[in-house]
């Protein structure tokens, strides 16, 4: 098979992993050394697809042969979808070339499991040796690894990645044992626990003084839920990340809304993807990595899923009026955070202002707050919301979407331009 | 008034501030100009700057790094904006300044400091290198890049590309000046025009195959992309030319894999690793049911 087809049925596989991310590498690059490549600082989007993904590295299966059958995933052996096989070293020119081109960050390699988990974990770390030890390469390496694989392995794909990965799927072993039978969440979660462990050590050797500098280890590891596939609740989705955030210190969680694929599954019938769900979890998520809330304040037990309508801050601050409004001059870091609109750099800002000044609500203006959304949330010097705002039932109603697009379509609302600057910046 | 001429650089902004603050002369005092045609062409003569009486006070760091920023912007009024920043931040006893995000000159220059940064970010991952050849003498591919920069931001984007693309040769180009590496040496050429630069790259076509196999049809999000990668960094990106067709392309093959038959479950073939699995599987039951 040509290498251009290989790259074309190898990418479209690896496709549906969100995980883009190339920041949060140890500082490293290439000067004197005959090599490219350097990491460190945020990592840099090479391009974006139509479908709004940055693309920063080289995303491709090593095979997308299969033994498993998971049904939200093309790659499961019950696919009649075309398979294909790179050799190592086709993975590493192809790196090589693109890096060099400035087309990408480096690689993200994973595979489809052939033979063993080990078997498969070898081929996958034999990419990454290649190019770090033979061609001197400095960019970003993610690799994804296998649970089952040995303890071994999975500390030699550690020492050549900067960033390891297993992915969840879904957030309960009931999901797994229906969609993807030959996954299991204590092994996967054990194995978080053994590479966060590795992570941990590193990072308490690095700081000794007068040891000699360590080995190079992944200084970070990620994860991936599939939202919408199962039945699972918002409320467990948001639960199983805080436990990989807090157990397994996970740098990220991404989610991932299931979409059509081009081979249905019987036991999985395809729907049109989830986009604002996936895109209210992560407000969620950046609530609770950023934002001090708990998932518990988010989701309960009578409202086990997030509201599509409104952003979650803002859902949780109308179901706590009383605490507004808050005085810009006066509240507590932890209180400001839980103002509508109010992202954690403004936050920080109006907190460093105001030790000079009495700040007005011109100088909220020029920080470009989003006003709107926060004047009935807040007191300034010159500003006290009128009580009706807060007490009115129509404040909800005054952050909804036009009410047009609600009598034609009886699809959740399209996120708003607002929503999509607040993704990008994380700012809620 | 005096009119102070400089280059258009922060080097030349700073040596002139620093002479004027020494001297006490106010920014209200001050007209700056970055074009020295401009100046004899309103007739008016730079006045001479007397010989600074005392040391100009001193400012911090943080300062410089924001000045060295926001002097690569193209706004005529940023030599006198960081100016009267830089008098109030020293004479003007507000030595806390900049941490006042809602002050209008701090915002102001905070501004340019955003859009230059934006600029650099956008020039690391937008320059996209053309193999032109091999040096004959050290064996080193050698790479040319076009690209257009809103901003004067080229020298503050050497040491990226430096530290980066060490093992090999590079030339960037771009309308305004023309950086070279040749693994030991980085230098400096005037700008060129677009020309000058290769058009195509062989491994572009490969490239295209990635980003036509990597983008989901099923989820279309024209806005987010372009707000990330807007249309005028198209005209110089290789896979940029898919765009349209593939958001025209998309619907049909979405309703394709919605008309796609549903594959029943395959068992599994014989398979030690997988029996293996199932073992794990069934240990796991156990121990957690008791």
């Amino acid at each position: 098979m040509e290498l251009q087809r290989k790259l074309e049925i190898l990418a479209d596989a690896a496709k549906y992993d969100a995980s883009c991310a190339s920041s949060g590498a140890a500082r490293k690059d290439s000067r004197g050394s005959k090599g490219v490549g350097s990491t460190g600082g945020s990592g840099i989007c090479h391009s974006y697809a139509p479908d709004g993904r940055c693309i920063s590295l080289l995303k491709v299966l090593l095979t997308n042969v299969c033994l498993y059958d998971c049904h939200y995933c093309i790659n499961r052996r019950s696919s009649n979808v075309q398979r294909a096989r790179f050799t190592p070293d086709e993975v590493v020119q192809l790196t090589l070339d693109f890096y060099k081109r400035n087309y990408i960050e480096g690689l993200f390699l994973s595979s489809g499991i052939i033979q063993s988990a080990d078997y498969t974990m070898e081929l996958v770390i034999a990419v990454a040796r290649t190019l770090r030890e033979v061609h001197h390469f400095r960019g970003y390496i993610h690799l994804k690894t296998i649970p089952e694989a040995s303890p071994a392995l999975i500390e030699m794909a550690g020492r050549y990645a900067d960033r390891i990965s297993i992915n969840i799927e879904l957030p309960t072993q009931e999901g797994l044992d229906t969609l993807a039978p030959e996954k299991n969440l204590a092994r996967t979660q054990a194995a978080m626990g053994h590479i966060r462990g590795r992570i941990d050590e590193r990072f308490a050797e690095k700081r000794k003084p007068d040891a000699p500098k360590p080995p190079p280890f992944a200084t970070g590891q990620s994860t991936q839920m599939l939202v919408g596939a199962d039945a699972s609740t918002d409320g467990t989705i948001l639960q199983r990340a805080d436990v990989m955030y807090g157990a397994y210190g996970l740098r990220r969680v991404y989610y991932s809304a299931f979409s059509p694929i081009p081979e249905p599954s019987k036991i999985l019938p395809l729907k049109a993807p989830p986009l604002v769900r996936e895109h209210r979890l992560y407000q969620a998520d950046w609530l609770l990595r950023f934002y001090d809330f708990k998932v518990g304040e988010l989701t309960s037990d009578d409202a086990p899923n997030l509201d599509l309508a409104v952003d979650p801050k803002l859902a949780w601050a109308l179901r706590n009026r009383a605490l507004y409004p808050i005085d810009v001059n006066k509240a507590s870091r932890e209180i400001l955070l839980r103002v509508p609109g109010l992202g954690v750099r403004n936050v920080e800002r109006i907190l460093a202002a105001r030790r000079y000044t009495k700040l007005r609500l011109a100088d909220l203006l020029r920080l470009r707050l989003a006003m709107k959304k926060v004047l009935p949330f807040i007191i300034a010097a010159d500003h006290t919301p009128v009580k009706l705002g807060l007490d009115s039932d129509d404040l909800r109603a005054r952050f909804l979407p036009p009410p047009q697009q609600l009598e034609l379509s009886f699809e959740p609302p399209a996120p708003t331009q607002a929503d999509h600057i607040s993704t990008r910046s994380g700012e809620l | 008034m005096r009119t102070v001429t400089i280059d258009p650089t922060f080097e030349s902004w700073r040596d002139k501030a620093r002479e004027l603050l020494a001297q006490r002369v106010s920014p209200a005092a001050v007209l700056w100009s970055d074009d020295r045609a401009e100046v004899s062409l309103f007739g008016a003569v730079p006045e001479p700057i007397a010989p600074a009486t005392s040391s100009a006070p001193k400012v911090s760091a943080a300062f410089l790094g924001i000045a060295r920023s926001a002097a690569a912007h193209i706004d005529p009024q940023r030599w006198a904006a960081l100016y009267r920043l830089l008098w109030r931040l020293t004479l003007g006893g507000e030595s806390h300044l900049l941490a006042m995000a809602t002050d209008r000159d701090v915002r102001q220059v905070q501004g340019w400091c955003k859009a230059v940064g934006r600029d650099i970010h956008k020039m690391h991952a937008f320059v996209r290198f053309r193999l032109v050849g091999t040096n004959e003498v050290s064996g080193r591919e050698q790479f040319v890049a076009w690209f257009e920069p809103d901003y004067r931001i080229v020298r503050l984007t050497a040491g990226f590309f430096q530290k980066r693309f060490t093992g090999m040769d590079w030339s960037i180009l771009t309308p305004h000046l023309c950086m070279h590496w040749d693994g030991n040496n980085l230098h400096y050429t005037p700008g060129v025009l677009r020309e000058a630069a290769p058009d195509a790259d062989a491994l572009d076509g490969l490239w295209r195959s990635y980003y036509r196999s990597i983008f989901n049809p099923a989820r279309l999000k024209v806005k987010a992309m372009q707000a990330e990668m807007p249309k005028k960094y198209w005209k110089n990106l290789p896979e940029a030319e898919l765009i349209n067709e593939l958001i025209a392309g998309s619907t049909a093959r979405v309703d394709e894999m919605l008309r796609t038959e549903e594959r029943p479950a395959k068992p599994a073939s014989k398979n030690a690793y997988l029996e293996k699995l199932r073992q794990m599987n069934a240990e796991t039951l156990d121990t957690s049911s008791q």
